[in-house]
């Protein structure tokens, strides 16, 4: 395939997964098994690196996609918004195996945004007098009062795009975009699990949702969209 | 009275919430929870509704027939969901954006308690079994109305609507409509009141289901249910 002999950016999964270090912070995207690298997950889980703190919206199913992770006690911490669907993660977090930062959906999407863009910290209404309040900086404007909040940078991000070109330009399929976009530009070293690779030229440039400047590394994955 | 079986009371509630956005003549952006508020896009006729999930979708079909489901597109609930003509995709950043800056009309959502403040317990029972908020939070602080969909009593006969929330609250006085099988109520400068109560129950029977303290709204009446 030309496009893969022209692509530097493009690696095996074993070798992209291989770049991820014991500890990190590792932005995950996808929300409900829909757009999560699904190849990388995998590979991660393969690899055996640990005491990963996992930035995602969700954690999967039980022994399942990220879920997996958790079973394998590869996870130090958790910071996201649901874990309703693995109960696994209560369990672990009741136990003491592991800590859970939960952070409403909006916000998380904001904070990973602000790391992106170079903002430390923003002030939003979502969670203002709840338990997710306790701690935080609380400022009034006008009449109404706002909760501080952090900016969530990250290590590592593992991204899901439907197609690259050879520079690593990013478009997505449906509501398998979620957080994809927004964590692509929040962490250090951001891999690309993509379905297809295609020459440079080929996505329009209107269409293209994440720049390549955001990609460091892309793997080619199952074709899930 | 006796009590409503439990589908009858789910549909009397989605459908009486959809008759407040079928009214409208211009535009109107709504974001349905998963459970009952689900059910209002079965009674939704006019074409002006647009439906947001966001999960990063505007324009949301009905659920997806067997041969059409796509893992790829589905709405908050994971449930596969269909595309409309002129429905359109966009990053989980956006899709707050739409909510927290005021650009989504409503919410629908369940509630386990409301109270007399308008607080709203939607999002964790502490039994150690749940560990999860999603976008709760953000939709009921964000979303310019916040319509409580919810059966008046849980299945034990316990009211909902209660003094002071007992379970973690999702917003702090941000509940604008709540909407049962029994009765329509709104909330005005903090205060409850009773716009609506349904055919079958008196005004005292309500009373002694209902624990916030409520008073009748000066349009009160007798609740629309569906034929």
């Amino acid at each position: 395939m030309d496009a893969a002999k022209n692509c530097r950016k493009l690696k095996a999964i074993d070798e992209a997964i291989g770049m991820i270090k014991k500890g990190s912070r590792v932005l995950i995207g996808g929300f409900g098994n829909a757009g999560d690298p699904k190849k990388l997950i995998e590979g991660l889980c393969i690899s055996g690196t640990d005491e990963l703190v996992v930035m995602s919206n969700d954690l999967g199913s039980p022994n399942e996609g990220l879920g997996k992770l958790l079973s394998n006690n590869q996870v130090r911490g958790l910071i996201g918004t649901y874990y309703n669907w693995n109960p696994e993660v209560a369990m672990a977090y009741n136990e003491g195996k592991i800590f859970v930062e939960l952070v409403p959906q909006g916000t998380f999407a904001e904070a990973v945004r602000a790391a992106g863009v170079g903002i430390p910290a923003f002030y939003t209404l979502s969670g203002v007098g709840t338990e997710i309040a306790k701690g935080k900086e609380e400022k009034t404007f006008g009449e109404k009062t706002y909760l501080l909040q952090e900016a969530l940078k990250a290590d590592v991000a593992l991204i899901k795009a439907h197609k690259a070109d050879v520079l690593g330009n990013l478009v997505y399929y449906k509501t398998a975009r979620n957080f994809n976009p927004v964590m692509a530009m929040a962490a250090d070293l951001v891999i690309a699990e993509v379905d297809e690779l295609v020459p440079g030229g080929e996505l329009d440039p209107e269409s293209i949702v994440t720049p390549h400047i955001f990609v460091d590394v892309l793997v080619l994955g199952g074709g899930d969209r | 009275m006796k009590p409503l079986a439990e589908e009858v009371a789910k549909k009397r509630i989605a459908w009486r919430i959809a008759q407040e956005f079928n009214k409208t003549e211009s535009p109107l952006f709504i974001n349905l929870g998963v459970g009952i508020p689900t059910m209002v896009a079965d009674y939704i006729t006019n074409n002006q509704v647009f439906l947001q999930a966001e999960n990063g979708m505007l324009g949301l079909g009905p659920a997806a027939s067997e041969e059409k489901k796509d893992r790829m597109l589905i709405n908050a609930g994971r449930i596969p969901i269909t595309e409309t003509p002129g429905c359109s995709f966009f990053d989980s950043c956006t899709s707050f954006g739409m909510i927290r800056g005021g650009h989504v009309d409503a919410t629908v959502i369940g509630a386990f308690e409301v109270d007399g403040e308008g607080n709203v317990a939607n999002w964790i029972i502490p039994n150690g079994k749940q560990l999860g908020v999603g976008g709760a939070m953000d939709l009921v602080a964000g979303a310019r109305q916040v319509y409580i969909s919810m059966t008046h009593c849980t299945k034990q006969g316990k009211p909902k609507m209660i003094e002071t929330c007992t379970l973690p609250i999702t917003g702090h006085g941000e509940v604008d409509f709540v909407v049962t099988e029994l009765a329509f109520f709104r909330f005005e400068k903090g205060r409850l009141l009773l716009e609506e109560i349904a055919p079958e129950v008196t005004l005292e029977e309500l009373k002694t289901m209902t624990l916030a303290p409520f008073s009748r709204s000066q349009n009160f009446r007798v609740m629309p249910v569906p034929g």
